[in-house]
């Protein structure tokens, strides 16, 4: 336990992943296959988001199914100042920080008064508030979107403009929220929330308010998705309602519950594993399309296996890839 | 310590607590006993504070706390166990009896260290799972345990709240007779510097634990009084011969 | 004040708010009874749409369409409820919003595979396909028989919930499970019944929308989230709550659109106001849910029995 070595499989792979994260740009560079940088990029802001996700639903046992949100709104963060010439990137964030702060505080002091499948329908009802409310936007392009001129600027020392200097900042960022929450669920707060996940009413005659300690929990998930919001908007350039539509969010809980849930490293590999399937199913279809072997398959195909895939994970697949990767040898 | 003054509840038509008085002393055990359905655990619910009476009021320390939250009970000193185990299952059995110590070390907004390595929080679980008779068992996972772990587990909880008064639903529940007598004996040890509200069913326990015993029978409290006098009481022999 | 366009946006907002309740009817029930989730039944929504086009043009008739295309998804809802729903119910919510997460991807894709991306039109009959006068007032007929239809439907629901045998173990089984259970009654097949009626009562939203907006992929995963809204209003489990929720969302929706600007002009500048209404209507209900949430975390009529 105490060694720096990864003994389980499980730890092994994670740090594999780790590793092969931190060497993307060194392989982009070598192999000229740029396209994957842009494809690491999305996995690692999507893992963030999935991550704050995972605070939630994981840890906290809060089913929310409007996550997405705050990845729009985080998203905005950026596109909004932009569009007024605001390229300061510290402003951008200090503006995601409160605007999801301030939503997540509104929001989950109203959902989290309820439980269970009241709020996982409370959180989709605020999600779709808005997406309705950014596609009523004119002025930031409605329905349309907006497109981000300019990416943040934190200074001289670091330019987005640089495709592998976001990729390494993403990057870092993830790693700080991987330790942040590793601390946080094995600290005190960590522990309350999650006891509140198993018997939340127990946790209240010990003397928890497990509401506020929830409330809370849900402010730093919200906080932490609209910082992958904003690097999001940053990596795509262009923003529109589009990307908090209720299916992104159920897309974050798949990436969570793919990894497996209450899992640290769980989000990092379900995301990946969901990014990586999306840009690789349809090319799988080509292929095959190619080979000449008569009847072509429809191209929405992959969509199709997606959802299946999904129902299986479910139905047969308990614990998702870390369950995979620790399960033990029947004897 | 406690007093319960005038104590209401109603479910449709039935009252299940009627008109309860209640004054339980400092140092003293106070029992509960009563025929099934005799209103026992709405009764320490409401104490608790996750039933509303209708009407009276529940005094803890000289204070009105009638209307508070089970959680802002908790903290003034009141905890509780329950009848039908109810604890963290999928922690182990120092995590459950850690988060009852975490309660009373003030707020848990601490969001970096970890609590597992925590002296503060360890030192005094183990404290209270060997008050039990559990040190031996703390790393295993509530869930794996026996039933009799768990009732054991439950005043583990309890007592690691360093409450000022302990409500005890049923301790015995489901125990064999070796076990409830090994239960006795550490409840007489905490005695000796707590004060127990305590519901059993368990008579040989409820007369070698309890001080003071209160018959409570269709909601109503039909005699108080020492072991000898409730033993003599007529109204109590009647309404005891009557049900068991 | 345009009282003609008043009446007309009143009638849009009392069909959306019909639309509404047959979609969010079926979804109350599921809940109550089974306590399922299911994201999917704005699949069934558009389902119904697309059966009801196909046919339209096989048939040529719209109502007989109509008729065909409620049985099919009927059908399609006891498939579904077979194969896979039915494993959920002891499922915890987690697992039923993604396998309901999952068919929505299914039916989103088996449609475009079998129907294309292209939207489809239906023609409707002459006789409904236009508009009727009263004095100075002008009627659109298919809005009204939208109404007239759904009322209709709402009667039939009700005359089957609360005076037959199979309405009493729905509500019976909508405050207590195990007590259906107990009376013996085979609790798979009401089971499979409820949801295969909800799916088909989706299918009826679905077909009567079609008409006006097309069909199109995903048609149905925008509008059940209303519908969601609607039965969190209404309270989960009470068909009497999701109707006037229904109604209420809709009208609200409808109304706030057309007219809240005109409000807002009374307290602003002409500019914000046309800048703030669209906004602030696109969150009208859901700051009404926000609202009635605060004062009745249970909606407005929690059925009974429901702690």
């Amino acid at each position: 336990m105490n060694s720096c070595l990864p003994r389980t499989l499980s730890g092994i792979v994670y740090t594999g992943v780790i590793v092969v994260l931190a060497l993307m740009p060194v392989f982009v560079q070598l192999s000229g296959q740029i396209f994957y940088l842009d494809i690491f990029s999305r996995i690692m802001i999507l893992a963030i988001a999935a991550l704050s996700l995972n605070l939630l639903i994981g840890y906290g046992g809060m089913i929310s199914l409007g996550h997405a949100a705050f990845l729009g709104i985080g998203a905005y963060c950026v596109g909004i100042p932009v569009y007024y010439e605001i390229y300061n990137g510290w402003i951008h964030l200090a503006l995601a920080i409160v605007a999801c702060g301030v939503f997540a505080l509104v929001t989950g002091a109203i959902s989290l008064r309820t439980k269970g499948v009241y709020f996982i329908m409370i959180t989709l009802a605020f999600a779709q508030m808005v997406y309705f409310t950014f596609v009523s936007l004119e002025e930031y392009g409605g329905d349309d979107g907006l497109v981000i001129e300019l990416r943040s600027e934190f200074g001289s020392w670091l330019d987005l403009e640089d495709n592998i200097a976001l990729y390494y900042t993403i990057f870092g960022v993830l790693l700080l929220s991987l330790f942040f929450v590793h601390r946080l669920v094995h600290a005190r707060f960590g522990r309350v929330i999650l006891g509140s996940k198993f018997n939340e009413r127990r946790m209240q005659s010990l003397g928890f308010e497990t509401y506020r300690y929830r409330l809370v929990c849900y402010v730093i998930s919200g906080i932490m998705c609209g910082i992958a919001g904003l690097f999001l908007g940053n990596f795509t350039s262009f923003i529109s309602p589009e990307m908090m539509d209720w299916t992104r969010s159920g897309e974050l809980i798949f990436m969570v519950i793919l990894g497996g849930t209450g899992v640290l490293f769980g989000p990092v590999v379900g995301a990946g594993v969901f990014i990586l399937l999306e840009v690789w199913l349809p090319q799988i279809i080509t292929f095959i399309n190619g080979l000449g072997l008569g009847a072509k398959l429809p191209h929405e195909l992959w969509h199709l296996i997606f959802g299946v895939t999904l129902i299986a994970v479910v139905l047969f697949g308990r614990g998702g890839i870390h369950g995979l990767l620790t399960r033990k040898k029947r004897p | 310590m406690l007093d319960i003054l005038n104590l209401e509840k109603q479910f449709g038509g039935i009252k299940a607590v009627d008109n309860v008085n209640l004054h339980v002393k400092e140092h003293e055990i106070h029992a509960i006993i009563g025929p099934n359905g005799a209103g026992k655990t709405t009764l320490i619910s409401q104490v608790a504070g996750e039933l509303m009476p209708d009407a009276g009021q529940i005094r803890f320390m000289g204070r009105d706390i009638t209307f508070m939250r089970p959680a802002q009970r908790a903290r003034k000193g009141l905890a509780r166990s329950f009848q039908i185990t109810s604890v963290m299952l999928p922690m182990t059995l120092l995590e459950n009896v850690s988060m009852a110590v975490q309660s009373r070390k003030g707020h848990s907004f601490r969001f970096w260290h970890a609590a597992a390595n925590d002296r503060e929080l360890i030192d005094e679980a183990v404290m209270a799972l060997d008050a039990v008779g559990l040190s031996n068992r703390a790393n295993r996972v509530a869930k794996e345990v026996s039933h009799g772990e768990h009732r054991q587990l439950e005043i583990a909880m309890a007592i690691a709240m360093e409450p000022r008064l302990l409500l005890l639903d049923e301790p015995m529940a489901g125990m064999g007779q070796e076990e409830s007598m090994e239960l006795v004996a550490v409840l007489n040890e905490i005695k000796k510097h707590k004060t127990i509200l305590l519901i059993e069913h368990d008579m040989d326990a409820v007369f070698s634990l309890a001080d003071q015993i209160s018959v409570l029978v269709y909601g109503k409290i039909i005699a108080t009084g020492g072991k000898d006098e409730i033993r003599a009481n007529p109204e109590v022999q009647q309404a005891y011969l009557g049900e068991s | 004040m345009d009282w003609n366009l008043f009446v007309i946006q009143f009638i849009n907002g009392l069909q959306l708010g019909i639309l509404l309740f047959l979609l969010a009817s079926g979804l109350t029930l599921i809940f109550g009874i089974m306590d399922f989730i299911n994201l999917a039944h704005g699949s069934f929504y558009m389902v119904g749409a697309y059966f009801c086009a196909t046919l339209t043009f096989l048939t040529g008739s719209f109502v007989l369409a109509a008729l065909i295309a409620v049985g099919g998804v009927f059908i399609v809802g006891v498939i579904v409820e077979t194969t896979i729903v039915k494993r959920l119910y002891r499922s915890d919510h987690l697992d039923q919003v993604l396998v309901t997460f999952g068919l929505i991807l299914v039916f989103d894709t088996l449609v475009q595979m079998i129907w294309g991306p292209e939207g489809m039109v239906i023609p409707l009959p002459a006789v409904l396909d236009g508009q009727f006068e009263v004095g100075s007032m002008v009627f659109p007929s298919y809005r009204l028989l939208i109404i007239v239809s759904g009322l209709l439907v709402a009667a039939g629901l009700y005359v089957l919930v609360m005076k037959t045998r199979l309405g009493m173990l729905i509500r019976a089984g909508a405050s207590n499970r195990d007590m259906v259970s107990a009376l013996g009654v085979n609790i798979n097949r009401l089971f499979m019944l409820v949801f295969a009626l909800g799916a088909a009562l989706a299918g009826l939203s679905g077909l009567l929308i079609a008409p006006i907006t097309e069909t199109n992929i995903g048609m149905g995963n925008g509008i059940i989230i209303l519908a969601f809204v609607v039965i969190i209003i209404g309270g989960i489990g009470s068909i009497k709550g999701a109707f006037y929720a229904a109604l209420i969302v809709g009208l609200i929706d409808t109304m706030g659109r057309s007219y809240l600007d005109s409000l807002l002009k009374l307290f602003m500048s002409v500019q914000n106001a046309e800048t703030a209404a669209p906004a602030i209507s696109a969150m009208l209900i859901y700051i009404l849910m926000a609202l009635i949430l605060a004062v009745r975390p249970q909606g407005l009529f929690p059925p009974a029995g429901a702690a």
